[in-house]
């Protein structure tokens, strides 16, 4: 769009400006780009692409041998360094991310060693408290079954001892009653009655 | 200069005149072929400076060579491919030989080569060469297979083969009246309203006001211009590189 509006503008102010002088001796007619029949725009065009030929390639093997590889080897050396550093960063990472499993893998196992020694340890305390209260219990029961026996023995000898005391009490009660007393007869009786209650 | 009694010059920015005096008139070196050496000089000079700094960290004058080196390396690895890549140097030559004979023309009492159809001509006819060598040395003689595309009607043949290889030969007359064309339109309109500037400045009391309405024109052309002088380096060296790729690839 501009670059037609352009045109326009310059294909109306064209012809006015043709006419303008020119700064050497001789005119120039029309466009200067052109003027290849002027007698000093001629041989200067002509030389201007003969000159350009040179320049231009003086510049591309400026570019192709000297400038353009010196720039690129920087821009190489710039990438590759960058490269190694992510590298290194890279490496680095995954060895932090080793050292970190090792240590959380021995924390794992050190945990799980202090759990089976806590577990043995109660397990050895609570073997070790049933066998002492067993034989505790053991002792017990044996003392118990102990104290019955001896308080069976007495009850029985001191149920013994009572027929004697019976005999003894009722032979000295008829004594004194009626002044004497048939120890046989009293024997008997004693037995009789007891035998009768039961605790012959 | 600008002003001659009351017509208005434009052209005669684009006289030739010869430069070191009788030596260069002796052998025609004007102040066109001046403009060139600076634009290879300053061109040059830019990615030698960028390349010897090799900062790690570049500043910013490194940081421009090598902007322009990864772009046109870009250019030329997206359009052409990794076989492109010994042709890399000659399409930045032909991208900074064009963007700095623009953007030198933009300086005030410069010369712009690039508004001269016989070095835009030139120019193309250089690359329309290097790409037809590349294809030929690439692929013999199975080159001219390029102007009968494979899978067409052989009984159009008579009319596929003159469209193709006019439109081959064509690429030279597009390439530099498209750069020629819009460095000289340019120029042509900075230096016409650059004369209202002085004319419309000479009416008396209203003058210096009327004067600032072509001056404000003449600013935002300045910068169109400056947008023209990148626009057409580009398009000069992408059509390079995609004229590479026809050539190494043939289609």
């Amino acid at each position: 769009m501009r670059r037609v509006m352009m045109m326009a503008a310059a294909a109306v102010t064209l012809p006015a400006m043709a006419m303008a002088a020119s700064t050497g001796s001789v005119p120039v007619d029309g466009m200067p780009q052109l003027a290849f029949g002027h007698p000093e725009q001629g041989p200067l065009l002509i030389g201007q692409i003969v000159w350009q030929l040179i320049i231009f390639g003086a510049l591309v093997y400026i570019m192709a041998h000297v400038a353009l590889p010196r720039v690129g080897a920087v821009i190489e050396n710039r990438h590759n360094r960058i490269n190694a550093d992510l590298e290194a960063a890279q490496a680095a990472k995954t060895e932090a991310d080793a050292a970190m499993a090792a240590h959380r893998a021995a924390t794992e196992q050190a945990r799980a060693s202090a759990r089976a020694a806590v577990a043995t340890a109660l397990q050895a305390a609570q073997t070790d408290s049933d066998a002492k209260s067993a034989a505790l219990n053991a002792r017990l029961n044996a003392q118990v079954a102990e104290a019955e026996a001896s308080i069976d023995a007495s009850r029985t000898a001191a149920m013994g001892a009572l027929r004697g005391v019976a005999v003894d009490t009722t032979e000295a009660l008829l004594t004194k009653l009626i002044g004497r007393a048939d120890r046989a007869a009293v024997d008997a009786a004693v037995t009789r009655e007891l035998t009768a209650r039961g605790r012959a | 200069m600008a002003v001659e009694g009351k017509t208005i010059d434009a052209l005669s920015q684009f006289e030739l005149s010869p430069m070191f005096g009788v030596v260069g008139k002796a052998v025609s070196f004007s102040q066109s072929n001046g403009f060139m050496l600076l634009a290879v000089a300053l061109s040059a000079g830019l990615m030698l400076v960028s390349a010897r700094r090799g900062a790690l960290v570049p500043d910013r004058l490194q940081a421009l060579g090598e902007a322009a080196y990864e772009f046109i390396a870009g250019m030329v690895r997206d359009q052409v491919g990794d076989e492109g890549k010994k042709y890399f140097p000659f399409v930045f030559s032909v991208f900074m030989f064009v963007l700095f004979g623009n953007l030198l023309g933009l300086l005030p009492y410069a010369f712009t080569f690039t508004s001269h159809i016989a070095v835009t001509l030139a120019l193309a006819v250089v690359v329309f060469l290097t790409v037809t060598a590349v294809a030929l040395m690439r692929h013999g003689w199975h080159f001219f297979s390029y102007f009968f595309p494979e899978g067409a009607p052989v009984w159009l043949a008579p009319i596929i083969i003159p469209v193709e290889i006019i439109s081959y030969f064509s690429r030279v007359v597009s390439l530099s009246v498209r750069l020629f064309a819009n460095m000289v339109a340019g120029h042509v309109m900075l230096k016409v309203f650059a004369t209202f500037v002085v004319l419309l400045g000479g009416l008396g009391a209203v003058g210096p006001f009327v004067a600032a309405m072509p001056l404000a024109v003449n600013v935002a052309l300045v910068g169109f211009e400056f947008l023209v002088a990148f626009l057409q380096a580009y398009v000069f060296a992408i059509l390079t590189s995609i004229y590479l790729h026809d050539a190494v690839h043939l289609h």
